[in-house]
């Protein structure tokens, strides 16, 4: 990290969290900080539980040890209706868009402001319209989901994302399957709305190029902790193997090709054991 | 599909059971939450209700004029067909409305309900609205749920309605039975409370129940998959149907 440690909390601090699925270890004592006003990117390769870390901050799983500690509060002591209070103060990007496909786009960039207020129908379009008008959208205010392309819903998810004018927002592989040209306006969308907004940014995503341009720092995370941690212009150089083999895209290394196994000569029947 | 196929297939069955009845106690819970969601509830009514309605008016025509015709023909041997009127009402308002329409909502309804869910599930969107701060159960479940209580009785009447309509169709248009015998005969023997109230409200409200149970449950609980939501979809005709029949028959004994 290039800045010492400021005098002001990290918006979400993680200590210790040790989580365990299905007997697989998927973190192990993970320490993990992410700044206020800083957009954070979270690389790792896939199955590390880089998804399993964004449900964590968000309180949609629990781990088995250790705090997530989100804006002071500790996430997995939370009531339901704490949770809740905290998750209208954050905005979550899917993997997969999630909209609602009952609803067209309008009502699903409203879907949230019609839950939790009861605003008038001329401020909720206002607000609506200008999320939509933030992402480039507004024209398809009158799609449903099944007619928008897979980057036009991602920026339909992130209008919803942001209709509360959240503190952190959490974006799962925002990139993935996006033309150069709808990256560059996901890349800028983010951009804006952490410098025009303050918004603190978690970016989890494989595209270091991308992650150059918006983040401030990144964490590597394998094997269930963080591997290698700074700034994403130099990570790659820091010369520890573990960036060499992700950022080197080497076939092996510290992160083996194989899924655990048991012996191979044995399961193709070549040795003499008898099962 | 499990790993152990060879485990006992009745505790599968009483293990669903259970769960079911558990997620059912979940859902009455959240009855007063999702009172404000009524406008979604009513849409839901929409769906589950009025677009059955003409699966439900053209079946209970057609048992009606079914039960009509092999009436007609038995009870000419006896030479009493003078009772067709009321022996088709009390066959409808008893069984076949109440069951008839219970499995055709579990096709029609049940089915689209356990679908619509488990997409849901499946493609997230159940999660998104818990990251949004709003509860799908109170959302998504409990108004389907409600609708297809509602609904149910609605149908019922409905169907017994157009039952009768079809006896009296062919009975009296086709094959001559008397008008004013056919109608005094039913409206004579018939009773509200043991054969009309019995059937469309008690019968068809426990079927309401259960089927739309089973179907949110089947919903809810779906393996995130497309596979998974095509099983769950057969879980909810088969085990509607089962249900459904099985009731029925301690139904009926208690009635009585
Ligand atoms: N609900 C769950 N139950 C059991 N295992 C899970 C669950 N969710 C994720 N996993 C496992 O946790 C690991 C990490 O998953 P995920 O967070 O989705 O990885 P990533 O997003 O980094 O690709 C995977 O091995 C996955 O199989
Ligand atoms: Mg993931």
């Amino acid at each position: 990290m290039t800045a010492p440690a400021a005098p002001v909390e990290p918006l979400v601090r993680i200590r210790g969290l040790t989580t365990v699925l299905n007997g697989k270890t998927i973190f192990d004592a993970l320490d993990l900080d992410i700044p206020r006003g800083k957009v954070t990117a979270i690389m790792g390769p896939s199955g590390t539980g880089k998804t399993t870390l964004l449900k964590h901050i968000t309180g949609q799983m629990r781990g088995d040890a250790g705090q997530v500690r989100v804006d002071g509060q500790n996430v997995p002591e939370l009531s339901r209706e704490k949770l809740f209070e905290l998750r209208e103060k954050i905005g979550y990007l899917f993997q997969n868009s999630a909209l609602l496909t009952d609803y067209d786009v309008f009502e699903n960039v409203a879907f949230p402001l019609r839950q939790h207020t009861k605003l008038p129908e001329v401020l909720i379009r206002n607000i609506v319209l200008t999320k939509l008008q933030a992402v480039g959208l507004r024209g398809a205010a009158a799609l449903m989901p099944a007619e928008l392309s897979g980057g036009m819903a991602r920026r339909v998810a992130l209008a919803r994302a942001i209709v509360f004018d959240p503190m952190l927002i959490l974006y799962d592989e925002p990139f993935v399957g996006l033309d150069p040209i709808a990256l560059s306006q996901v890349l800028k969308l983010i951009r804006t709305l952490n410098e025009t907004l303050g918004i603190t940014s978690v970016l989890v995503a494989h595209e270091l190029e991308a992650i150059k341009q918006v983040a401030d720092q990144v964490y590597l995370i394998a094997n269930g902790k963080v591997v290698a941690q700074g700034d994403p212009k130099t990570i790659a150089n820091d010369g520890s193997p573990w960036t060499r083999q992700f950022f080197g895209g080497d076939i092996d290394g510290p992160v083996p090709f194989q899924y655990p196994a048991g012996d191979y000569a044995q399961a193709l029947g070549l040795t003499g054991a008898k099962a | 599909m499990s790993a152990q196929p060879q485990r006992n297939v009745i505790a599968n069955a009483l293990a669903q059971i259970g769960e079911a009845g558990l997620f059912g106690l979940t859902l009455l819970a959240a009855v007063p939450r999702s009172m404000k969601h009524a406008r979604e509830t009513v849409r839901q009514l929409w769906f589950v209700g009025a677009m059955s309605l003409t699966i439900i008016m053209v079946c209970g025509l057609f048992v009606g004029m079914v039960l009509g015709l092999q009436l007609y023909y038995v009870l000419s041997i006896f030479g009493g067909t003078a009772a067709s009127g009321t022996v088709v009402a009390i066959a409808i308002y008893r069984e076949l409305g109440p069951v008839v329409t219970a499995l055709l909502f579990a096709g029609r309804a049940g089915t689209s309900i356990t679908a619509e869910i488990g997409l849901m599930r499946a493609t997230d969107q159940l999660a998104a609205m818990e990251m949004m701060a709003v509860d799908p159960i109170a959302y998504v479940a409990v108004p389907r749920y409600l609708a297809g209580l509602i609904a149910m009785p609605l149908l019922c009447a409905v169907f017994c309605a157009l039952g009768i309509f079809g006896g009296h169709l062919v009975g009296v248009t086709w094959l001559g039975i008397d008008n004013g015998t056919f109608w005094s005969n039913m409206t004579a023997t018939v009773d509200v409370w043991k054969d009309v109230v019995n059937g469309i409200v008690i019968k068809s409200a426990v079927f309401g129940a259960v089927v739309s149970l089973i179907a949110v449950y089947q919903g809810y609980t779906t393996p995130p998959t497309s596979e998974g939501v095509a099983y769950a979809t057969t879980r909810t005709v088969v085990a509607s149907s089962i249900a459904i029949l099985a009731l029925d028959f301690v139904l009926t004994a208690f009635l009585m």
